[in-house]
């Protein structure tokens, strides 16, 4: 990581500037807020692919709602008040949807999820009529954009919610439980642990995280594209785990070191942007980094 | 001078700045078999998985038929003629026989696989070992004794020149035992020269030429067979002399505090009674397949139970999950250590508390309290004379006698007035099981009242007050006081006595 900023402040001068950090950590900050979640659900044991297409249906549904509300109501901040609660709702739905089909209907968490990947970005379309929903909210968009202390809101939403769940995995039942549930199921069960709710309640943390990060990425461009918005998100934030520390097979994994995965994928697309890599060849790159950053932890190990 | 086909000299090893074998030296004769004996974490496995090339020695040499040798992986020690069969069986259950054997080094005929050699050759080598098994019949169906059999010819057909055999008894029954040591009999004399680590000096004792001894990584002993007897050989595994192994038997209160009666699960056990009082040990014999272990998963929530009771202090309880047992005071220590234990990748803190956490954190946050839990980690580790570079250290590290001691500081750290105890000295040295003895005794002495299961008849007979002796899902008779015998106990484990009380 260290290294990885040094080159990069060697590459390009413009690369420490306070403004270009802070674009970096707004950039990861979406991305960053849903890997926490699947770094419960990774440790668990499980797998969520279904987080971008979460993403967009939540972004879809609270635009929408807030649309249809404001000309109901004149104050808007009830509505805004009202479609992120709505929100963050339909994120805890969507995400125990997964860990109810997980964990009641037996089926493996990749296929869930592939299902509801699918099923979700559906659904979006479908509501959206393919395009775009813009928000006719003006307060909303500028609460995305709001800095506070210079940092931007989504930044200071994924630290904080980083410091909580740090501790819930550290210090608190839950988090014992889930790394015991990840490590050996059947110890678990024999260890009187409720391993369907355990796994069953990851799967909801990570929707209601989705919603968050949803309901700021909306806020940020007050519209939601619903073809695009989330798009290819699973893959950066299962990056973002894996990067961090956390191993696939589950058991073991840190919230911090999440945050650094993010941070540190961010730093690579930011760098190669600065220097003119071409945006073909950037994937490239990425996937390079994601090989090394792991193969070096094994070596560790 | 004599001829060896394997000589060690000045062998060390260290897991990070811990020494476990301090330069240890023995010779292998050609054709001979040689025991190797000693407590857990003596490093017997230690040294065996050096000489297969699994951990690399610190330093040292390994000459092999004159010639010096560097393992590095485990490919190297098969190469020149090193196998061995693990403790814990190294076969792919979805695979067949004939596919298991070859696995790694595949017959193939214009590079693709020549199944019908391979099979031939199965069927050849699975004769010479006098066994009948398909070629074709895949893993999990087979006994424990047959998959055995197919290890040691997984071993033979990489034409080996030394076979170490880690405990390969453990999960064998007395028929299948003999079997082996004809096996080994038969091959010794074709020339294959075996080194037999054991916990059980009686087999060692019967089948091996030579013994010997390792304590603490360091070498004791080596002696004939002949020119040892059994109690020299544990006098000098444990270092000291061995007192009486069983403590005196605790005369249990006449209140019942658990009572079983009628406990069906379709199809596993049928109608299982007893009670169980105050401050006694009651065992539960049997043949292995009896259903001992489905009795105590059916206590303990984890089996569907279709009929039957079971009152805890004259209360009715009902148990449909483990949670419901640890409510109803009920501990549960599993046989299957590393399976349904522990776990492997969690500290010994962490895996003491793992059933008793809710306690460690009552209140509204679950926030766990952990100097609390350091508290109790340090109280377990004195009480069972623990051995672990700190309470920190994954249990991966420990050694099987101290896992175990783990596991069951575990159990008892819920409180349980029933401690259900399944094969509680399983794969571990005479010094720790003789703790463990006193340890439950201790237990009962306090109140506490204790159901033992075990396969071994000398445990039965030297803990227990009554035992339940158990054949085919059923209870076959309940034996008291002195007519608790080995004969007493297989006539009812066989079924060729029933109903006796």
């Amino acid at each position: 990581m260290l290294v990885l900023i040094l080159i990069s402040s060697f590459l390009s001068p413009y690369f420490l500037k306070f403004q270009n950090l802070v674009n970096i950590l707004r950039q990861v900050s979406y991305t960053g807020i849903i890997a926490l979640g699947m770094t419960f659900v990774i440790i668990g044991g499980g797998i969520d692919l279904s987080v971008g297409s979460m993403t967009a249906f939540v972004g879809a549904v609270v635009v929408l709602l807030m649309n249809s509300l404001n000309t109901v109501i004149e104050n808007e901040v009830i509505v805004i008040i009202i479609g992120i609660a709505t929100g963050i709702m339909v994120g805890t739905l969507v995400g125990a949807f997964n860990g109810f089909m997980i964990t009641k209907g037996k089926i493996a968490p990749f296929i869930v999820t592939l299902g509801s990947m699918a099923i979700f970005r559906s659904l979006t379309l479908y509501i959206g009529n393919a395009g775009e929903i813009r928000s006719s909210n003006i307060l909303y968009g500028e609460f995305g954009m709001e800095s506070f202390m210079r940092i931007p809101v989504p930044v200071w939403v994924m630290l904080i919610l980083a410091a909580v769940l740090n501790l819930v995995l550290n210090n608190t039942r839950y988090g014992r439980y889930i790394c015991a549930v990840g490590s050996n199921q059947n110890v678990a069960r024999f260890s009187a642990i409720n391993v369907s709710f355990v796994r069953f309640f990851s799967y909801t943390l990570n929707g209601i995280l989705v919603a968050l990060s949803s309901i700021l990425l909306a806020s940020r461009f007050n519209a939601v594209s619903t073809s695009n918005m989330g798009l290819g998100f699973e893959l950066d934030v299962i990056a973002a785990v894996i990067v961090g520390g956390t191993t696939l097979t589950g058991g073991r994994g840190t919230v911090w070191g999440t945050i650094c995965g993010a941070v540190m994928l961010g730093v690579i697309n930011n760098m190669m942007n600065m220097v003119g890599v071409s945006p073909y060849l950037q994937g490239t790159v990425k996937g390079i980094v994601i090989l090394g950053a792991v193969y070096i932890q094994r070596q560790k190990q | 001078m004599e001829n060896y086909i394997l000589k060690v000299e000045n062998i060390c090893k260290s897991f990070s700045t811990v020494e476990v074998l301090h330069s240890l030296s023995f010779n292998v004769r050609y054709g001979e078999i040689l025991g190797i004996i000693g407590e857990n974490g003596a490093g017997k496995s230690t040294m065996m998985k050096i000489l297969t090339g699994i951990y690399l020695k610190s330093s040292g040499d390994i000459i092999f038929e004159e010639q010096k040798i560097d393992l590095k992986k485990p490919v190297d020690a098969k190469k020149i003629g090193l196998s061995i069969i693990p403790q814990e069986f190294n076969l792919i259950k979805d695979l067949t026989v004939c596919d298991n054997i070859f696995l790694g080094s595949e017959l193939r005929k214009n590079r693709l696989l020549d199944k019908e050699l391979m099979k031939k050759k199965t069927k050849e080598m699975l004769k010479v070992l006098e066994v009948d098994i398909s070629p074709d019949e895949k893993i999990e169906n087979l006994s424990g004794a047959e998959k055995q059999m197919v290890e040691i010819s997984k071993a033979l057909a990489f034409k080996s020149k030394i076979l170490i055999m880690d405990e390969p008894t453990s999960v064998l029954t007395i028929n299948e035992i003999k079997i082996l040591f004809r096996l080994m009999k038969k091959l010794q004399k074709e020339g294959l020269t075996i080194i037999y680590i054991s916990h059980k000096l009686k087999e060692v004792k019967e089948i091996c030429d030579r013994v010997m001894i390792l304590r603490d990584g360091y070498f004791v002993t080596e002696k004939k067979i002949d020119e040892i007897t059994l109690e020299q050989m544990a006098e000098s595994m444990v270092g000291r002399e061995l007192s009486q192994v069983f403590p005196k038997k605790n005369k249990p209160s006449d209140e019942i505090i658990f009572d079983v009666k009628g406990l069906t699960v379709p199809g596993v056990i049928e109608n299982i009674s007893f009670a169980l009082r105050k401050g006694e040990v009651l065992g539960l014999g049997g043949l292995v397949g009896a259903g001992r272990t489905e009795v105590s998963e059916a206590i303990m929530g984890l089996r569907p139970v279709s009929e039957g009771e079971i009152m805890v202090k004259n209360r009715l309880v009902s148990i449909k999950k483990p949670a419901d047992a640890i409510k109803a005071e009920i501990g549960y220590l599993s046989e299957d250590r590393q399976g349904s234990g522990i776990i492997t990748s969690f500290s010994v803190i962490h895996n003491i508390t793992l059933v008793s956490l809710p306690s460690y954190s009552n209140n509204t946050v679950n926030w766990i309290d952990q100097n609390a839990e350091l508290e109790s980690g340090k109280k377990y580790q004195k009480l069972f004379n623990l051995k672990a570079p700190s309470l920190k250290t994954h249990l991966e590290f420990l050694s099987g006698g101290n896992q175990q001691k783990v596991s069951m500081a575990k159990t008892l750290d819920t409180k349980p007035d029933v401690l259900i105890l399944d094969e509680p000295t399983r794969g571990i040295d005479v010094s720790s099981k003789q703790e463990i003895y006193r340890f439950i005794n201790s237990l009962v002495r306090e109140g506490i009242s204790c159901i033992f299961i075990s396969s071994e008849m000398e445990e039965l007979i030297g803990m227990c007050n009554r035992v339940v002796v158990m054949q085919d899902g059923k209870v076959t008779g309940i034996l008291e006081d002195k007519d608790i015998n080995e004969e007493e106990i297989m006539f009812y484990a066989t079924g060729i006595r029933e109903g006796g009380n």
